[in-house]
Formats: structure tokens, sequence, C-alpha cells
């Protein structure tokens, strides 16, 4: 599996940087072709909506409050990391920060801050801030887990719903705004291309803003699937499946609950940041429970319990949102003068849902319903994570090619 | 003084307002046992449909003419989106429902292209009315007024005839019901017809208070109105509206708060807490256990 994820790695990277080398690559190969906007963007949202399976589909939680948890990593790592030279700029409205310097800063002064220095300091303080992220929306996850994980399924998914929608209001208050800047947006940290290693003019010699998010959310992903596969992954799946019968068995209901919606809002948080490294910004207004609904059409439309299938519904959604259905949005005049009716901007969306509508209702398994990618080279395990990195390419041929694999499928644990 | 009397006026006004959407999920929820997140959707397209039907028609026809069309959209997406579900896990008919949501909030997007869109003034609802020296909006003094005699009309449906009964029945014990010759899928579309008609009627109150209408302005009066019909008891009509009405004012007091304590961005979380309190401390709500209630 890990040569499947180098290979991946390498192949976004070679893609990324075809344009630097060959400069006569076509145009969906330039730095700012939409491949490359729907490969971060899928990455980010892959890596969220597996989280967001691991509790959904694996452990039988039906939780909605994962925009809360991404906006909880979004702040913490953005807040950590904007440097203490955009501090002034970036708080101007309530004169400063709270927290005078950031983990970039602080690794800065032991590596130094330029040149190879610079890099490893970004680079650690990169990391330390994401983890963190992690570990804020952990933190906060078990704090609202201790009394609404009690609560049956509907009442879970509203009051998990509710907790995200107050984790919003409180990041928007202004009184908290030396920390979190208020309503407003914080920008200015390190984001994905903040990692393209440039030569002293400024020239970028490497791009690797494709490389980074496809990098950590592998590894998170990776991650997911290896605790899918221990004794805690299987004791999630028997309390999805009967509740009673897996207490029977010995089995702590309520720890292994915690565990799974403590560890999922781990990587939520992680999504978090970076989607604020995406975006490159953080601003409490984008994680509305609208974003919650869309990664959970997503995980829906891969299948509910499937981990390869969340990564390729995803890479096919942003791509079809970000780039192939682009073309609804704007009116289109046919060479003979006939000019297509209804295109116009916000056709892509409802086209959009209507499919959604009809694969949840004709197809409510789903790309892959609850069975795994398989490659050549993974024995008995679930291809996962990078299965994936291809579906982007041609999703719906990977989905035919397991429902062909069906027969040799053996029955997970 | 006079601040604080306006500021209960619009909170049982809001609340009002509230109720008529409220009472929609709590039916919906006691038959089905369904969040239906789509109905504060169904809610923000009848205050479309009330812009788009006003713009060419007179307002004595264009409103039952929005309650006709918004009962028949709660009926076509019952039937179309729920129906096939029936005897699916409840949630794969809640990814139903939020699906819904998310397609009639697209369309909303397509159809006004993306612009708030504001609200026409009705004649009689918009005039100011001089209330103990507050200056107000007819619609603030009808509203309570209005949602009490329709809930009042609604328990007299389901306690005194037989379609009622059959929803009661239904909301008892489905398959027994279904066994006694009740025809459920008619007892369920009457309940998604009574719910898209009350919902219709707050979209045209609530709208006219508050004239401008995003693709967005439904999911957040639908989600307070579920919260007012957990807090009430879920499936108690009369629980539904009270809750309402508490949420109402409850939040436009948060709202009228002096500007200094900058808390009214709260309004909203305020809801979520105190749903999250009711489910915590007495998870059936205020009337919840009392089985006569249950619709």
């Amino acid at each position: 599996m890990a040569g499947y994820i180098c290979l991946i790695l390498l192949i976004v990277t070679i893609l990324e940087n075809l344009s630097t080398f060959i400069p006569g690559v076509p145009q969906v190969l330039q730095p700012t072709s939409p491949l490359f906007t729907v490969l971060k963007k899928g990455a980010v949202y892959s890596l969220v909506a597996v989280s967001m399976n691991l509790l959904n589909g694996f452990t039988g939680l039906f939780s909605l409050g994962q925009a809360g948890f991404m906006l909880l990593g979004a702040y913490t790592y953005a807040i950590l990391t904007v440097p203490a030279s955009m501090k002034d700029q970036v708080y101007y409205l309530f004169g400063g920060c709270l927290l005078k310097s950031s983990l970039v800063d602080m690794f800065g002064a032991v590596f130094g801050t330029s040149g190879a220095g610079g890099a490893v300091a970004m680079v650690l303080g990169v990391l330390l801030a994401i983890i963190l992220a992690g570990c804020v929306a952990a933190f906060f996850a078990y704090l609202i887990g201790l009394p609404v994980l009690r609560l049956k399924s509907d009442y879970l998914a509203i009051a998990t719903l509710g907790f995200a929608e107050i984790i919003r209001a409180i990041f928007q208050w202004q009184k908290l705004g030396r920390v979190t800047n208020g309503a407003n947006m914080i920008k200015g940290f390190p984001t994905f291309s903040s990692f393209n290693i440039t030569d002293g003019s400024g020239g970028v010699v490497l791009r690797l803003s494709v490389f980074v998010p496809f990098l950590l959310a592998s590894v998170c992903i990776l991650l997911i699937v290896l605790l899918i596969h221990s004794s805690y992954g299987r004791a999630f799946k028997s309390i999805r499946d009967d509740e009673i019968a897996s207490e029977a068995m010995g089995i702590s209901l309520s720890k292994h609950k915690m565990l799974s919606f403590v560890i999922s809002s781990f990587f939520a948080g992680i999504g978090g940041a970076l989607f604020a490294m995406y975006v490159a910004n953080a601003q409490a207004k984008a994680f509305t429970s609208t974003m919650t609904y869309e990664i959970l059409l997503i995980v829906v439309v891969g299948g509910i319990g499937s981990i390869s299938g969340s990564v390729i519904a995803t890479f096919l959604y942003v791509a079809c949102s970000e780039w192939w259905l682009r073309f609804l949005d704007s009116e289109m005049v046919l060479s003979n003068g006939f000019k297509v009716p209804l295109l116009r901007n916000g056709f892509r969306m409802v086209v959009f849902s209507v499919v959604i509508m009809v694969i949840v209702l004709f197809f409510s398994h789903g790309i892959m319903g609850e069975k795994e990618l398989r490659l050549p080279g993974i024995n008995g395990r679930p291809a996962g994570s990078k299965g994936a990195g291809k579906g982007k390419k041609d999703g719906a041929a990977a989905a035919k090619a397991v429902k062909e694999e069906k027969s040799s499928d053996d029955q997970e644990d | 003084m006079e601040y604080v009397i306006s500021v209960l006026l619009s909170g049982i006004s809001v609340g009002g307002q509230y109720a008529l959407i409220a009472i929609g999920y709590t039916l919906v929820y006691g038959i089905l046992r369904l969040i239906n997140f789509a109905h504060g959707d169904v809610f923000m397209v009848a205050g479309l449909m009330g812009i788009y039907f006003t713009a060419v028609l007179p307002i004595t026809l264009s409103i039952p003419l929005v309650i006709l069309v918004t009962v028949a959209l709660g009926f076509t997406i019952e039937r179309v989106a729920y129906k096939p579900l029936r005897n699916a896990p409840r949630m794969s008919v809640m990814i139903s429902a939020i699906g819904v949501s998310y397609l009639l909030q697209n369309s909303a997007t397509y159809v006004t292209g993306g612009q708030p869109m504001t609200y026409p003034e009705i004649p009689f609802l918009a005039r100011t009315v001089n209330v103990f020296g507050t200056h107000t909006k007819w619609v603030v003094i009808l509203t309570p007024f209005l949602v009490l005699v329709l809930v009042f009309l609604l328990t007299q449906l389901i306690d005194r005839t037989k379609i009622g009964m059959a929803m009661r029945a239904v909301s008892k014990d489905f398959e027994t019901s279904r066994l006694m010759g009740i025809k459920i899928n008619s007892v369920i579309s009457m309940t998604f017809i009574i719910g898209s008609a009350l919902a219709a009627v707050g979209s045209v109150l609530f709208f006219t208070n508050y004239p401008a209408i995003t693709p967005m302005a439904g999911a957040m009066p639908g989600l307070k109105a579920f919260v007012a019909a957990v807090f009430g008891g879920i499936g108690s009509i009369p629980g539904a509206v009270i809750g309402a009405f508490l949420i109402g004012i409850c939040e436009t007091i948060i709202k009228g708060l002096p500007s200094s304590w900058d808390v009214s961005v709260f309004s909203d979380a305020f809801t979520f807490a105190l749903l999250i309190v009711i489910l915590i401390a007495k998870p059936q709500g205020l009337f919840g256990e009392a089985a006569t209630d249950k619709v």
C-alpha cells in the first residue's frame, strides 16, 4: 500500500512540475489549470470525508458536526501560524493579536529564517500546528461527546449539528477578536503554495503545492485504514451492526463510541487546517451546516462504510463541481446560433443535486457500497486511500473494475 | 418600557412564525420518525413563490396560490424522495431529506441568481399600528392570533376527524395501523400537506417582517423550528407551539440586549444550547410523555 501512495505522490508531483521543464505542455497542465485545484481540494475533502465515514459508516454514529470540528482545526492552525510580522495587519481591527509569535517564528528562532533553515522551520511549524489543530478538535470532541454520545441516531445528528453552530457563533464573537479576529478572516499564514521551492529571485524551481496536501491526506487516511483494521476498528463495526450484541461480547459501548468520535474529529480538525491552507484564509462563515451536508453526500455517494469509495467520490465530486460541470454555469451558443436553454449561473449545482438525489434514491449503496477498491499487491487489505488517486481520473472505470473483482472479494474480517 | 414591549411583541411574532414551521416537523416526526431537513427549505421556496406570484397576480389571489403550490411541493417531495425509502433504514431517509434540502437550495440559487430577493409589501400586513406607544407592523399583532386559530383547527382535525384518528394511530404503531386497514400512504401525504400549508402561511408572515429572502433563508428558521418541536416533546402540537414561542422570545431578547455586550451573534447558538440541555435533561421534551398528545 505504501508503494501505491509513493506512486501517486510521484505522479502528482511530476504532473505539477511538467510545465516547468516542458514549456509547451497543454493548458490542462499549466499551474493555473483547474486540474490542480481539483487535486488540492480533493485531497483535503477526501480526508474529511474519510473521517466522517469512520464515524458514520464504520461506527454507525450519525454525526453532523464535521464542519464544527473543521472550523476548530482551521482556526487553531491559522492562529498558530500567522507570522509575527503579519499579526498587526491581520488583526488591525482589534489592535493586534494576543499571541505575539507563531510556531513558524519559534522554529525560525532555532533554525534560522532563510534558506534551508527557514524551510525546516516552516515545515516543522506547519506540521506542529496541523497536529495541534487535530488535538484541539479532538479535545472539544471529547467534551461534546460526554453528553451527546448517549443520544440515539437522529437526536445525535441534530445535537452535533447544534454544537457545530454554537462553535461557529463563539468564533464570530467580537469579544474574542484578539484571538479569533472576530467575524473577519484570518489570513497571511503558510498555505500549500508556500511549500513551492523557489530560487533566489523568487522563480519557482519545484512546485510542491499538490504534493503537500496529498502527502498529509494520505498519511492521515492510511492511519484511519490501519485503525479500522485493528481490534478497535472491528469493535466499531460490531457496534454499528448490533449494539446489544457487541455489548454482550464485552465491548464497552461508551468507550468505543467516544474513541471513534474523538479520532474522527481529530482528523476532521486536520482536514480543517488543510482546508484553511487550501483557501488561504480561515473564516467561521465558511464552516456552515451546508459544508457538513456536502461532505455527508460525498460519503453517501462513495458508499457508507467504504474508505476507497469516499476518496473516489470526493475526487469525482470535486472534479465535477470545480471543473467538468463548470460549462453548465455559463451561457452557451452553438455554432448554428442556437442558444442552449437553462444554462446560466447556478445550473451546475442544480444538475449536481439532481444526480445526488438519484444516487441516494436508486443507488443507495453508492459507488462502492461497503467494499473497498482492490489493487494487485495488496493482499486481503483494502487499497483504501490510494486507489483513489487513480479514481480521480477514471473513477467510474475503477469502480467497474472492482465490481468485476467482486467474486474474489472475501469478507472483511 | 416601550423598548421592552417592542422586543416582546416581535419575539411573540417570530415565535408564532416558528410555530407554524415547527408543526410541520413535529407531525412528520411523529409519524415517520424522520427529521424532515427539507421542511425549512420548503418554507423558503414558499417565500420565493410569494415574490414571483405577487409580481404577476393580485395579492388576494397569489397568497392562496402560494399555499396551494407549496402543498403540492411538500406532497411531491414525500412521494418522490421519502416514499421509495419507506422500508430503508431511518438514516437513508434522513440523508434523502438532506439531499432534497440541498436540491431546493441550489434550485433557488439558480432561479434567483443568488441575489437576495425583496418580499413584496402586503398592504394589510405591513401597515404600522401603535401599541402601548411602540410602532409595529400589523403582522406582528396578527401572527400569534392566527397561529392560535390554526393550531386550534389542527387539534380539532386531529382529535375529531377520521383522518386525524388515523394519524394518531399511525404515530402510535405504524405496522399495526397498516394491519387495521389504514392507508398509510394517504395518512403520510396528509401530514405533509398540512405541514406544507402551515409553512406557506408562516412564510408569508415571516418574510413580511424580514424582507430579504436568500436561498439559505429557510435553513436556520427550519432548524430552530425543529428545536422547538424537540423542546415541546416531538409529536406534540401544543408542545411545539409553546417551544416555538419560547425560542422566538428568547432569541429577540438576546438580539435586543445592549450592543456593548455584543451577544447578538449567539441568538442562533442559544437555540442549539437549549436543544442540547433539553436532550440531556429531559429527552422526551415538555409534553413528550403524554401519549395522547402524540400525533
